[in-house]
């Protein structure tokens, strides 16, 4: 285990250096801020909290940004130093192979964690402290909490990406692919084939669990339907109360989500060659 | 002797189609220097990866200090072993030092050693500086502090003297010298065969992924059947005599208008040279038994072994 904390620790260290962890925060703070600010306004009509608003605002935006920043940061991880030379030193000590996946993937995602805690915490705390109503926390920890686990889901997936992948290039590109197909593609043919299937053999029942084959839309149901109060505003009542997956249940998925794929690029690095 | 630092028995890797190592046999005693020489893509390399358990074997078995390098049980033995690959790189942003610490933490070593090792490879005041900014012989240097990192008992060099200068080289001998006094198995790779002609007790020769001889420097020397040569200064008159002299044991073959040179057979050389000193005209004599350089073109390319005339055995395979 201490070889996993050393290999972790020698992430976190060339993300503060590289200013990846500055950086990452600083853009989830900004965008954070942002849409509180403008979202803040129509909240005054509404009566949803302020918090409640940004926890629909935040989260639309997370699914597209933090699955990208999680790809970018991890995919680089082995199969560039497959590709550097560096990797080839590293196997000769006294370290297992699902040592250094786990340990690049506890490093990467300490990284992730630590920006949206604070780029988001800082948001949820202006917002919070200004608003009048009061309220609105829990549903804002939960995002929060979830879209740490979103990025982890990513990072995983990314680190896959990179044990598996021969080349930078290959993983970098597979990495992007698997960004559209996620947050873009997935959805669209969800959609499509909802649309075409016109004698309903996919219930309305079976729905929700076909999302939970996706980690963003594990966290945007998460998010939109399962507190009462923001769902209102994101007006995903109706869904929620028809088709109800209870929210540790799809916790539990994203932590499916992080677990196999870590599962998988520890097996693919065992296996490969150098 | 099934502790043995490693143990190759019948070794094979094919990529693809391509044989990369041939039935390999090689076993190395603790406490023995090996030097393996052979041309670019010979298979050292790939040797290399199958000792410390990066590419499995295709076929034959391998121990390293008594365990398959790719067991469960071998992760933990490499803290025992000291790899320096070849064109050795570090990336990324850590300082010197910074990078040494990771290695020692992996290796679980005091990290007391980092600064006494950097002082001992001569990287100065290099080591606050970021690793990306190293030239190649600081990389090298780095490189050999990373490997001497907990002392360890089995040390593998994939061309450790390339890129450093002459002054380098020196102090790098003395470096592997000092370990192997502290009684450090070494097997190491080298185009630069000079720089351990001394120092190795056996010489391997791989060519197309086949061991083609192995031995020490004596055995080689012997088993190549290369001619030594004897260089004989005398004034012209007296070459004639000269060639009457050896008769049949030797070419006779002018340099230039002061020296001869005679080429025969190892165990002829003797007589050769009481016959030669017999002659009252003769100057000076140099004997030249067979470098290892000469040893090493006579295994690497083939065709000059035709050349030679004496190929009995193609495989010229000693086993001491």
């Amino acid at each position: 285990m201490n070889a996993v904390i050393t290999i972790a620790g020698r992430e976190i260290r060339e993300g503060v250096r590289n200013r990846w962890v500055l950086a990452t925060t600083l853009v989830l703070a900004a965008l954070a801020l942002t849409l509180a600010f403008l979202g803040s306004t129509p909240a005054g009509t509404v009566k949803a909290s302020a918090l409640a608003v940004t926890v629909v605002s935040l989260s639309s935006l997370s699914i597209f940004l933090l699955p990208l920043i999680a790809l970018i940061l991890t995919f680089d991880g082995i199969a560039g130093e497959a590709e550097r030379g560096t990797l080839l030193l590293l196997l000769s000590y006294p370290v297992a192979r699902w040592q250094i996946v786990l340990g690049k993937f506890l490093g990467h995602t300490a990284i992730l964690a630590f920006a949206t805690i604070v780029g988001y915490g800082a948001t949820g705390l202006v917002v919070g402290l200004a608003q009048e109503s009061g309220g609105g926390w829990a549903p804002y920890l939960a995002m929060v909490g979830s879209s740490i686990l979103l990025a982890a889901a990513f990072a995983a997936i990314g680190t896959l990406v990179s044990a598996i992948a021969r080349e930078r290039a290959v993983a970098g590109g597979l990495g992007i692919g698997l960004w559209l197909f996620f947050v873009i593609v997935f959805d669209m043919a969800l959609l499509g084939i909802l649309a075409a299937d016109t004698n309903q053999t996919i219930g309305s029942a079976s729905l929700p669990w076909l999302l939970m084959l996706n980690p963003a839309d594990i966290y945007r149901f998460f998010n939109l339907a399962s507190f009462g109060d923001v769902s209102t505003f994101a007006g995903l009542a109706g869904l929620s109360e028809t088709v109800r997956i209870a929210p540790p249940v799809m916790l539990g998925a994203l932590v499916v989500w992080i677990v196999a794929p870590l599962g998988l690029a520890a097996l693919a690095f065992q296996r490969r060659s150098l | 002797m099934s502790d043995a630092p490693v143990r190759l028995e019948k070794i094979a890797k094919h990529f693809g189609g391509v044989t990369a190592l041939e039935n390999v046999n090689l076993t190395i005693e603790p406490g023995e220097f090996i030097a393996l020489a052979g041309h670019n893509g010979a298979g050292k390399t790939t040797l290399f990866k199958i000792i410390l358990g990066l590419v499995r074997p295709s076929s034959g078995a391998v121990s390293v200090f008594g365990a398959p390098p790719q067991s469960k049980r071998a992760v933990g033995l490499r803290s025992a072993i000291g790899f320096l690959p070849e064109n050795v790189t570090f990336a990324g942003n850590l300082t010197g030092i910074e990078l040494l610490r990771y290695y020692a933490r992996l290796k679980r070593v005091p990290l007391g050693q980092c600064t006494d090792l950097l002082d001992q490879v001569g990287l100065g005041d290099a080591v606050r500086r970021q690793v990306r900014t190293y030239s190649k012989g600081m990389r090298q240097r780095l490189g050999l502090a990373q490997m001497l990192l907990g002392e360890p008992k089995l040390l593998v060099l994939d061309e450790p003297t390339s890129g450093l200068d002459p002054d380098a080289r020196r102090q790098f001998r003395s470096l592997l010298e000092e370990r192997r006094r502290a009684g450090a198995t070494i097997l190491l790779s080298s185009h630069a065969l000079v720089d351990f002609e001394e120092a190795a007790d056996r010489i391997a020769f791989l060519r197309e992924g086949r061991v083609v001889a192995c031995g020490t420097i004596d055995e080689l020397r012997r088993a190549s059947a290369l001619p030594v040569r004897i260089r004989v200064r005398a004034g012209p008159d007296a070459h004639a005599a000269l060639a009457k002299a050896v008769g049949d044991m030797a070419d006779v073959r002018p340099v230039n208008g002061q020296s001869v040179e005679l080429s025969c057979a190892a165990d002829k050389h003797i007589a050769i040279l009481r016959r030669v000193g017999e002659l009252e005209a003769v100057d000076t004599v140099e004997v030249r038994p067979p470098h290892l350089e000469d040893i090493y073109a006579h295994y690497r390319n083939p065709g000059d072994r035709d050349a030679d005339g004496d190929d009995g055995d193609r495989e010229g395979e000693t086993t001491p």
